[in-house]
């Protein structure tokens, strides 16, 4: 069987600079792979170019039977991939439930989508008491759930999340990679994670890549990057 | 037993109230358009006053098509005075019904010509570009009325509404912009708070990036964003000809600037800001004219925009919800 998302030769980047020079990579059904790599590595331009934010310049994407390389952003996520992005993005000045109904902007079907707001409202507690709140008032640790949360209002095959853990108190990081390894082991949902904090990543995915200025420079099962010399050297402090 | 109230101070007062908010809501309209489009691309659009400006073009055009007189077509013309007032509301529909479409056209047209191909540009080239189709609209308008203010047909009469021992005058012109302008601010509110478009609408306007990763296509959002803006411009159009009887191509210039203005004021990018700005701008204007002097109406409003500038940047209700990072 192919492999969910694949990625191939990937270049991209910014105005006249390239950030991505040759990024390969796949997602297989029900895996979670995370990318590790230091800050400007390119692991966000590589989520944003994937979901067709950001152009491709070289190289190819194909997700789910269906080449992306070519394919806005908008007409991703009605194919099954949703990103909760790096910065969390939600909408400042929407409420708690106007972002997660935006979540859900492609789909048509009523009766489900409400049923799926209810689903999130009890993975997250807190969204439902702060529904009728803006968006852009909710903690910062808030906002990350709400933007994980709105991402899952679409009832992706892929989740692609974007340092899900930045400036979040530990004990919120470990609650969302809770549920992040629950939604992949009881729903089978794949997960395309970036993390700086490659430990955390490294424990919860099947497979990791190492990203170094826009290259693959590494990939294997997340268990054997976990131990290996060179990146608990560079990445793990040790 | 009626009293005839004397013309107090209050009464006078509340005269310049009525027809200073008739002023303000037609403004208002007009600034709708500027706010709904800063708010989304961050762009003014200058040509937005123009587009205004076609709409009374269009609608005397349609009343000529009608058979009634206008620019300068008087033979064989339908008498105003022998149509009943159910036929006069009918071609202000018609007129309404076809300006809106029309000016929301135009409006989608220049966006998708001019400021799309130019949105990932530096600031300045989509601005002196929305300069430059204001000119250019300015010309057609030129082209299409002749330099003179143009009649247009008074379909709306100036008989008060109101009891003669009031004092006051409620004309139907009055009613008219009201019953016009009202609505559409309502139904614009409802549509941008509540429908999945207009949802769509604010998202796009807070981050553009996270509203096409939920799979909104922005490009139609702001295309439909210029769309509705033009359409309220036209509606307002065929309001002010009506209640000022005459049009000119100059007119977009003059009103766009009020309705600027009056979105500045009120904190652009924010629909019920704009509203507000509106009501103001028109309250100054005849509050000024009546106690202060016709000729200073303008450095009044302008004075105001300024000092409330300089103690509420963002306008009276921009109040910018900071996005946690």
């Amino acid at each position: 069987m192919p492999p969910l998302l694949e990625v191939t030769a990937l270049r991209s980047g910014y105005g006249p600079i390239d950030v991505l020079h040759d990024i390969g990579l796949s997602v297989d059904a029900g895996e979670i792979v995370t990318m590790i790599g230091a800050n400007g590595a390119g692991k966000t331009t590589t989520l944003l170019t994937v979901s067709g934010a950001v152009r491709v310049r070289g190289g190819r994407v194909a997700f789910d039977g269906h080449d992306l390389t070519r394919t806005p952003a908008h007409k991703v996520v009605s194919l099954g991939m949703a990103q909760s992005p790096e910065g969390r993005k939600i909408f400042p000045r929407l409420t708690v439930l106007e972002n997660l109904q935006m979540g859900a902007f492609t789909r048509t079907d009523k009766p489900a989508i409400a049923d799926d707001l209810e689903k999130m409202f009890g993975l997250f507690p807190i969204l439902k008491e702060r529904k009728g709140q803006a968006g852009g008032l909710l903690s910062g640790g808030q906002q990350q759930m709400l933007a994980i949360a709105r991402a899952l209002m679409s009832r992706p095959k892929l989740l692609l999340l974007d340092e899900p853990s930045l400036g979040l108190a530990p004990q919120i990081v470990t609650q969302i990679f809770d549920i992040i390894r629950d939604l992949n082991a009881k729903q089978g949902m794949s997960v395309l994670l970036v993390e700086q904090n490659a430990r955390l990543a490294l424990k919860v995915a099947h497979r990791g890549y190492v990203l170094e200025t826009g290259r693959v420079t590494l990939a294997d099962k997340a268990s054997v990057l976990l131990n290996d010399p060179r990146i608990r050297a560079a990445y793990l402090g040790e | 037993m009626t009293f005839a109230v004397e013309p107090t101070f209050w009464t006078a007062f509340l005269q310049q109230t009525i027809d200073g908010l008739a002023f303000g809501a037609l403004i208002a309209l007009i600034a709708l358009g500027y706010t709904m489009v800063y708010g989304i691309v961050e762009l003014i659009n200058f040509a937005h006053g123009d587009v205004f400006m076609l709409g009374g073009f269009l609608a005397l055009t349609v009343l000529v098509l009608c058979g009634l007189e206008g620019l300068g077509v008087d033979q064989n013309r339908i008498k105003l005075d022998d149509l009943g007032l159910w036929a006069k509301a009918g071609l202000i529909a018609l007129c309404l019904l076809l300006a809106m479409p029309f000016c929301g056209a135009i409006n989608f047209g220049i966006d998708y010509m001019v400021y799309r191909p130019l949105r990932t540009a530096p600031r300045l080239a989509p601005l002196v570009s929305a300069i430059g189709v204001s000119f250019i609209l300015m010309n057609v308008g030129l082209f299409w009325g002749g330099a003179q203010d143009v009649n247009f047909p008074k379909l709306v009469s100036d008989d008060n509404l109101l009891p003669a021992d009031t004092g006051l005058r409620l004309t139907a012109k009055n009613a008219m912009v009201f019953g016009v302008t009202v609505p559409l601010m309502i139904a614009l509110t409802l549509f941008v708070r509540f429908t999945k478009l207009g949802k769509a609408m604010r998202a796009t306007a807070q981050n553009p990036t996270a509203a096409r990763l939920m799979g909104i296509n922005t490009d139609a959002v702001i295309g439909i964003t210029f769309a509705i803006g033009g359409a309220l411009a036209g509606a307002g159009a065929v309001v002010f000809a009506l209640d000022v009887g005459t049009i000119s191509y100059t007119m977009g210039f003059q009103n766009g600037l009020y309705a600027f203005t009056a979105a500045v004021l009120g904190g652009i990018g924010r629909i019920p800001g704009a509203v507000l700005g509106g009501l103001i701008i028109g309250l100054v204007r005849y509050y000024g004219s009546a106690y202060v002097g016709e000729s200073w109406t303008g450095a009044l409003i302008f004075g105001i925009l300024i000092v409330i500038l300089v103690f509420r940047p963002t306008g009276l209700l921009g109040s910018p919800t900071r996005e946690k990072v």
